[in-house]
């Protein structure tokens, strides 16, 4: 059973989200202009594995982090089906949820929670994931003390160590210095031993290729190609180098 | 789908919400108490010296059973209205699911309550009107206001993700309600032909639920009882009704 199955998923905004004071309901119900609907993913199909690693790449607006919130639940497509088998841990912003007041342990319990852990488990985890962040010295002080990269190794710490059956990550790897890095990839590959997945969104090409080991490409909410990740990469940076000589 | 522990995540959230609130307060919970003593004074000295309005016994301690409910339910309300789209990351970025944003919102503001319950329970002593067994209803009235609250909550919540003036609508009710609430007056003043206005208003027969079974010492009359639960719960299944309907398309909206 696939952890993750897209088959003929649309995905479409109304342009008229940006309208939502009571003024542009009011104009709404006089005229009955209807706006047409901004697609960002149009007609997608593809699955994911266990223990499989998919990166999908594309450049700005091509609709990766809408396919992101689809899998994550956060949304619900317009068209297809989505079907997502077991839980997800979703590192989709860094820190989402995270508050500046709060200190760095009680962000961690927050974040636990808010990933679906519940008490008992949080507070068995709560020395490894802090050790995994190496932030210990300064767990117990307010998060707006931390610097960047801190944040985002305690956020990472926790959604890695809920042992989530498959991993969203949107664009989160590029911070951390380069030994915590490390720590990140030899955790993800020892994840994916366990047959767990992992689903990334990436424009850094060295990040991608390390990680994972399939790739889709996005254009314009359309699979462009889908396939082994060297040559997803190849294909997408010719076009990219093509598209800026014209 | 996120199958996580509710309690554990609501729980976190009431404690964020207070943490952050009184973190940066020198002077913590008092604020909490300060403010509806403040208005219990002004109201007393404007409606027993300047323009006396009834004869209540016990002027102040009237007043008071009528804020401390009010002051909960007009805050708690404008505060759940507003609170998906004051988290809107959270909900943009975590499959956490939505009733619990509200909710916990209407929750960390009982701590406030809690707080300021504990005040009138103290001026009720001070007013030497004693303990009662009727005492017992109190949790039962409170816990129908939070079931109350929490309704109204959901359903505005929902309501201004799409229509982010809600939250001006929601203050303007409030302070209509002000007036509409005998929080200043006695409930035996009011005209026979509009009692019903006050007995299905959760938040009118709250008071007078206070009033009897603080300041009077008996019991809450029943049928006032069974309208604030009657209410309360249409309330409440309304919120939720109206919440599982709109929140599909918060991703876009918010």
């Amino acid at each position: 059973m696939a952890v993750v199955r897209f088959q003929n998923v649309s995905k479409s905004f109304p342009h008229s989200t940006s309208r939502l004071l009571l003024r542009h309901h009011l104009v709404g119900w006089f005229s009955d202009g209807k706006m047409q609907p901004f697609f960002a993913l149009k007609n997608v199909s593809f699955e994911l594995g266990h223990g499989e690693s998919l990166a999908i790449i594309g450049s700005n607006g091509a609709g990766k982090s809408t396919l992101l919130s689809l899998v994550a639940g956060l949304a619900k497509p317009n068209a297809g089906t989505v079907e997502v088998n077991g839980r997800v841990a979703a590192l989709l912003e860094l820190g989402s949820g995270f508050h500046p007041d709060l200190t760095g342990a009680e962000n961690l319990m927050l974040n636990a929670s808010l990933l679906g852990l519940d008490r008992k488990t949080t507070i068995r985890l709560f020395d490894k994931i802090v050790d995994f962040s190496g932030v210990d010295e300064f767990i117990n002080e307010p998060l707006r003390t931390f610097s960047t990269g801190m944040v985002m190794r305690l956020a990472f710490s926790v959604a890695i160590n809920t042992n989530p059956d498959l991993l969203l990550v949107d664009e989160v790897l590029a911070v951390g210095d380069s030994a915590f890095q490390a720590k990140c990839i030899e955790a993800l590959a020892e994840m994916r031993r366990g047959g767990r997945s992992m689903l990334a969104v990436s424009h850094s090409a060295a990040s991608i290729e390390s990680l994972c080991d399939r790739a889709i490409w996005l254009d314009h909410g359309e699979v462009v190609m889908d396939g082994e990740v060297r040559a997803v990469l190849e294909a997408y940076e010719g076009r990219s180098a093509l598209g800026a000589k014209v | 789908m996120w199958n996580g522990d509710y309690k554990f995540v609501i729980g976190n959230l009431v404690e964020k919400d207070f943490k952050i609130r009184y973190r940066n307060m020198s002077l913590g919970v008092f604020w909490s108490m300060l403010n509806p003593l403040v208005l219990m004074g002004v109201l007393t000295f404007i409606f027993t010296k300047i323009a006396p309005v009834n004869n209540m016994d016990h002027y102040a301690l009237q007043v008071l059973c009528g804020l401390v409910p009010f002051s909960f339910f007009s805050v708690a309300w404008v505060g759940a209205t507003t609170s998906l789209v004051d988290n809107a990351v959270l909900i943009k970025r975590v499959p956490v699911p939505r009733e619990i944003i509200p909710v916990a919102s209407v929750l960390s503001n009982c701590l406030h309550l809690f707080i300021q319950i504990f005040l009138l329970l103290a001026m009720t002593l001070i007013f030497r009107r004693g303990v009662n067994v009727y005492w017992f209803w109190l949790p039962v009235v409170w816990g129908l206001e939070v079931v109350f609250v929490c309704g109204l909550g959901l359903m505005f919540a929902a309501l201004n993700v799409y229509i982010r003036d809600m939250r001006y609508v929601v203050e303007s009710a409030t302070t209509v309600l002000f007036w509409l609430v005998p929080i200043f007056y006695s409930f035996t003043i009011i005209p026979h032909q509009y009692l019903d206005l006050y007995l299905y208003n959760p938040i009118a027969a709250m008071v007078i639920c206070l009033r009897n079974i603080l300041v009077d010492g008996r019991p809450p009359a029943h049928s006032t009882l069974i309208k604030l639960t009657l209410s309360s719960f249409t309330v409440l299944s309304c919120g939720i009704l109206v919440f599982e309907k709109l929140k599909r398309r918060f991703y876009e909206f918010l």
